[in-house]
């Protein structure tokens, strides 16, 4: 009876995303997401720095006024942070794709690792440009 | 014979490949910056030119944006598919998110042009 009911229960048809309780690898999955969106929607400030640091001397020191403004530091460390998430992730997933820790232990460990990578080297790169 | 319905669609195998190549050339390009910062090519507009208009750059620059275009497609459209429910928002999404890479990425190659 047990495992009729189990191969009866009703499962979601998407994800609910308040519900969903996620495990490390799940988190680090969903901030590669979460990264990824954020880096796409700031896009355009970021073509607009290049521009920026490019055109002239002028605009170049103009440039690093801009990002000296205390709003475009928290924005710039918080791209910077997604960056390095995006980054990591990425190389964890090409490893998944070469079948290399594959296994759950091994996967959540991994996903461990990007986190201990990425956050402290987000706090080193921010704190020396800051 | 491998029986499944047609519905004109790919399968993904093109996008699985293309966002695992746009990855690796995007790491390989901001591993290539970094290193170049840390040695002092940010240091002053002469020097950040010159070094954005080398030969080696102007081509992996480019190589980059359109890796950055082709990859946030990807990914931004997999987002919403995954998350928006109803057509017509999903598909106003999809719509913004090709408009906003193609007019970054012109943008952006317009700036790699004037080096």
């Amino acid at each position: 009876m047990a495992a009729m009911s189990t191969t009866s229960k009703k499962r979601p048809k998407y994800l609910n995303l308040i519900k969903i309780k996620l495990p490390i690898a799940g988190i680090a999955s969903i901030l590669h997401r979460v990264s990824g969106v954020g880096l796409f929607l700031m896009l355009p400030l970021l073509v607009w720095l290049l521009e920026l640091s490019l055109r002239s001397p002028e605009s170049f020191e103009a440039m690093k006024q801009v990002a000296a403004h205390p709003l475009l530091k928290l924005i710039l460390i918080g791209l910077l942070w997604a960056l390095l998430h995006h980054f990591c992730m990425g190389i964890r997933i090409l490893l998944i794709d070469m079948h290399i820790g594959v296994d759950r232990l091994q996967a959540s460990s991994s996903a461990k690792m990007v986190l201990a990578v990425s956050l402290p080297l987000t706090l080193i790169v921010g704190a020396k440009l800051w | 014979m491998v029986n499944r319905k047609l519905v004109g669609a790919h399968y993904g195998l093109l996008d699985w490949l293309v966002q695992r190549t746009t990855g690796v050339v995007m790491a390989a390009y901001t591993v290539i910056v970094a290193y170049a910062l840390t040695q002092g090519v940010g240091s002053s507009y002469e020097r950040w030119l010159a070094f954005m208009s080398s030969t080696p750059m102007r081509f992996i620059s480019f190589l980059c944006v359109v890796s950055l275009c082709w990859h946030a497609w990807i990914g931004v459209r997999d987002t919403w598919m995954d998350y928006v429910q109803p057509a017509g928002i999903k598909l106003t999404l999809h719509v913004l998110t090709v408009l906003s890479v193609i007019g970054c990425g012109g943008w952006a190659v317009q700036i790699l042009w004037r080096l």
